[in-house]
């Protein structure tokens, strides 16, 4: 594909940013990213924002941040969902020829929202919402089959928490950096069986945005262009009951496309970090099977080798993932500009040896829909 | 960098009505996915992408994109959700052109859709608005419309009876569109004795709440040409999402219409609109808006716009009919009204208009209106664009 990253910004990801509104927080990833790729506002010369009407409380909750990424006189489009997501639409404009440079935001405060009123929202209201079900519950009845089906332990489960919180500690973006153990995770609250308080992921605040260039700009600017190989996404059926919930077809299938896009045929050995959508500890290791990095089944016990820390074979989320930080609809933008920091070698103290990384978002209720992105140092 | 052009290649709409209890929101969505697909002679198979969208507070459902699957046809399908509030249908036509202009994708199914029966309106959008600094000033979007056209009507003397001739032309064309809510002639008298909601809006200015789908179907050229000998080429796209705050607004002129409409008409050479377009399908929520917005288009110099819309030009037989399906006044289903728009200006390029049919039409321009005063707007051609 002819389309670049050519800039980041990244706020922190904290608790609760009381100080700072939706419009605060996307106009310090904006001017982050622009100053990234060393260009100014005039050179975007469209935007799209990700955001959600359910996440921000707010009916349009794009318009929030129309004036902090400067589309007043732009064109512009939102998304709601995945920041993966956005950006995908953000790169179609982009390869459309329609523009030369996408600028793509995502934002959420999860300390203004009540997740579980919001992810309840999400079921059948006739058939399912009234059982009370919500983003916890359902991937804790998703986790449970999963560890039925293959076997994985609980104890496998406490370790992704244990690996991504401490990869956290070199993140200086990350909210929950720490050391913990096994025994931590397993003597947590219990939230719904079988995920404790320590094997899900946090409420946070955050904004991220990235710049998608074409290959005629790229060559004009000072930034170091990652390249866009493949990006592919994908859903599922909607009722849970009509899914097999401890299968990842839909992942199966974007990540499938992408690495055709990419011309990648072996992902284990040609993708040297993924970044990845663990909102729960079973998910990074279901993820990582979908995503065709491990047999189906078998991630957990990579896990115990040290294939997946950050000076493992394949390090995965070596920022601390979303169980050190998770702002809704920005958790995949914050997936891919890692990824973009990591193939240019200024990761910082959590750099890991990497030309070619995939990056990960979801959308929906245990997995429905999945965004996959390939992205390489090389075009 | 490589550009293919984009053709819309079918349509399909619901019957619109204002509640429609028959249905749930899949099985609305699902009538106009059918219907779309039947237009095109293709089955859910040959879609290669999908991309819905609606305004979420209306139903109270999370990721529509997730829970429409049933109803979209998304199963195993790359899905994605589009919302910009009263723009979202326009945003999501805009969204799948680019999509197919990608090369990511070759057919890409456009849906949107509202059940407004659901929806408490007003307050949902209200919301919209900063809390602070504008929700307490303005209450949903009737408000907002009633400053612009108080602004005008004390700038250029224009008057309410000015806006009802707007209403009768829209409401007349409504009886020829069978599936527009609303089919019933109306005199000005009668538009003028109707309730005042929000001086100088009255009941028969404005659109009503709706239930209803629409689907489109886009396709690149290469796929067009097997599916249609008169496809609907898309030639541009333009948008302005202005502002973020009410009290920024330059009452009086819709400056997102006339920034988009310079963008557009100078991507497509289009020198002399009025006459080179040959129909317009425009997201006008209340009358006054229909005289206002084509003179920010550059149709008519400002302050002309009564008098153009009193010659009768504008109707059908005129010389730029506008709004033959009834337009917005007749029909509302928020989400989907933009695509409405959309859809309806690619029947009249395709010849599929039926009783609404606007003979030999080259041009037809589409638009899409919400948010704080935004616009969106689409050029649609009988001949491929040039690249």
């Amino acid at each position: 594909m002819d389309a670049a990253i050519i800039g980041i910004g990244m706020t922190t990801i904290e608790k609760n940013k009381i100080a700072c509104n939706y419009a605060d927080l996307a106009w310090e990833a904006v001017n982050k990213a622009l100053a990234d790729a060393s260009i100014t506002i005039d050179d975007i010369d469209n935007v799209i924002t990700t955001s959600s009407d359910f996440w921000d409380g707010r009916t349009i909750s794009c318009m929030a941040v129309g004036d902090a990424c400067a589309v007043r006189h732009k064109n512009c489009s939102a998304v709601e969902g995945d920041g993966t997501f956005g950006a995908a639409y953000g790169l179609s404009r982009t390869l459309s020829g329609d523009y030369k440079t996408t600028l793509v935001t995502a934002h959420s405060k999860g300390s203004e929202s009540i997740s579980s009123i919001i992810t309840n929202a999400a079921f059948d209201p006739i058939y399912e919402r009234s059982l009370g079900l919500d983003m916890i519950s359902a991937s804790a009845i998703q986790a449970k089959q999963y560890m039925n089906v293959t076997g994985t332990t609980s104890e496998q489960l406490a370790l992704v928490s244990c690996k991504n919180h401490k990869n956290a500690k070199d993140n200086p973006y990350a909210q929950l950096p720490m050391d913990i153990t096994v025994n931590d995770v397993l003597n947590s609250e219990m939230i719904a069986e079988p995920l404790h308080k320590l094997d899900c992921s946090p409420v946070s605040d955050g904004c991220c945005a990235i710049i998608i260039a074409n290959a005629d700009f790229v060559k004009k600017v000072k930034a170091k262009p990652v390249w866009i190989k493949g990006v592919a996404f994908c859903s599922d059926a909607y009722f849970m009951g009509d899914r097999d919930l401890t299968k990842t077809i839909a992942l199966e299938n974007a990540a499938k496309k992408a690495y055709v896009m990419a011309g990648i045929t072996n992902p284990e050995n040609e993708i040297d970090i993924a970044e990845i959508y663990d909102a729960f500890t079973y998910q990074e290791l279901m993820w990582i099977e979908g995503l065709g990095l491990a047999e189906y089944g078998n991630a957990g016990k990579l896990l115990e080798k040290g294939i997946f820390n950050r000076d493992g074979k394949l390090p995965v989320n070596p920022s601390g993932g979303l169980l050190s930080g998770h702002p809704v609809i920005a958790a995949g933008l914050y997936r891919i500009a890692e990824i973009v920091l990591q193939i240019r070698g200024e990761a910082g103290a959590r750099q890991v040896n990497a030309k070619r990384g995939i990056a990960h978002g979801v959308n929906g209720i245990c997995g429905q829909s999945h965004c996959v992105w390939v992205l390489d140092k090389e075009k | 960098m490589a550009k293919r052009r984009v053709a819309i290649v079918g349509t399909g709409q619901t019957n619109h009505k204002s509640h429609r209890p028959d249905v749930n929101g899949q099985e609305l969505i699902h009538e106009a996915v059918v219907r779309a697909l039947q237009d095109a002679e293709l089955s859910i198979n040959d879609i290669d992408a999908i991309i819905i969208g609606n305004m979420d507070h209306f139903e109270g459902i999370n990721y529509v994109d997730c829970w429409s699957i049933d109803g979209s046809g998304g199963y195993h399908k790359p899905i994605m959700k589009l919302t910009t509030g009263g723009t979202t249908g326009s945003t999501l036509a805009i969204g799948g052109y680019h999509l197919v202009a990608s090369g990511m994708f070759d057919k890409v199914l456009v849906i949107g859709w509202e059940k407004n029966s659901e929806s408490d309106t007003t307050g949902a959008i209200t919301t919209a608005f900063d809390p602070i600094w504008d929700r307490l000033v303005f209450a949903g979007a009737i408000s907002g419309l009633a400053v612009e056209a108080q602004s005008y009507m004390a700038k250029y003397g224009a008057t309410d009876k000015d806006g009802a001739r707007v209403s009768v032309r829209d409401r007349k064309h409504a009886c020829n569109n069978p599936y527009a809510q609303l089919r019933k002639e109306v005199t000005l008298e009668e538009v003028l004795a109707s309730p005042m909601l929000a001086d100088p809006i009255h009941l028969l200015d404005v659109c009503p709440r709706t239930d209803g789908a629409c689907a489109v179907v886009m396709a690149s050229e290469d796929c067009a040409a097997t599916i249609t000998s008169t496809p609907d080429w898309i030639w541009a796209t333009a948008n302005r999402h202005t502002y973020s705050y009410l009290g920024d607004v330059n009452w009086g002129e819709l400056d997102s219409i006339a920034d988009a409409s310079k963008e557009l008409f100078k991507k497509s050479g289009i020198n002399e609109p009025r006459k080179q377009i040959n129909v317009i399908e425009m997201y006008q929520p209340y009358s006054l808006a229909g005289i206002i917005w084509i003179e920010d288009m550059g149709i008519i110099p400002r302050g002309k716009g009564a008098e153009y819309i009193w010659s009768g030009a504008t109707d059908m037989g005129g010389e730029l009919p506008i709004n033959p399906s009834g337009g917005v006044i007749a029909c509302n289903p928020i989400g989907a009204t933009g695509l409405i728009r959309c859809a309806e200006a690619a029947m009249q390029v395709m010849g599929k208009a039926e009783g609404r049919q606007v003979p030999d039409v080259n041009f037809a321009v589409s638009t899409g209106f919400g948010g704080c005063m935004w616009t969106d707007m689409i050029l649609h051609g009988k001949n491929k664009p040039n690249l």
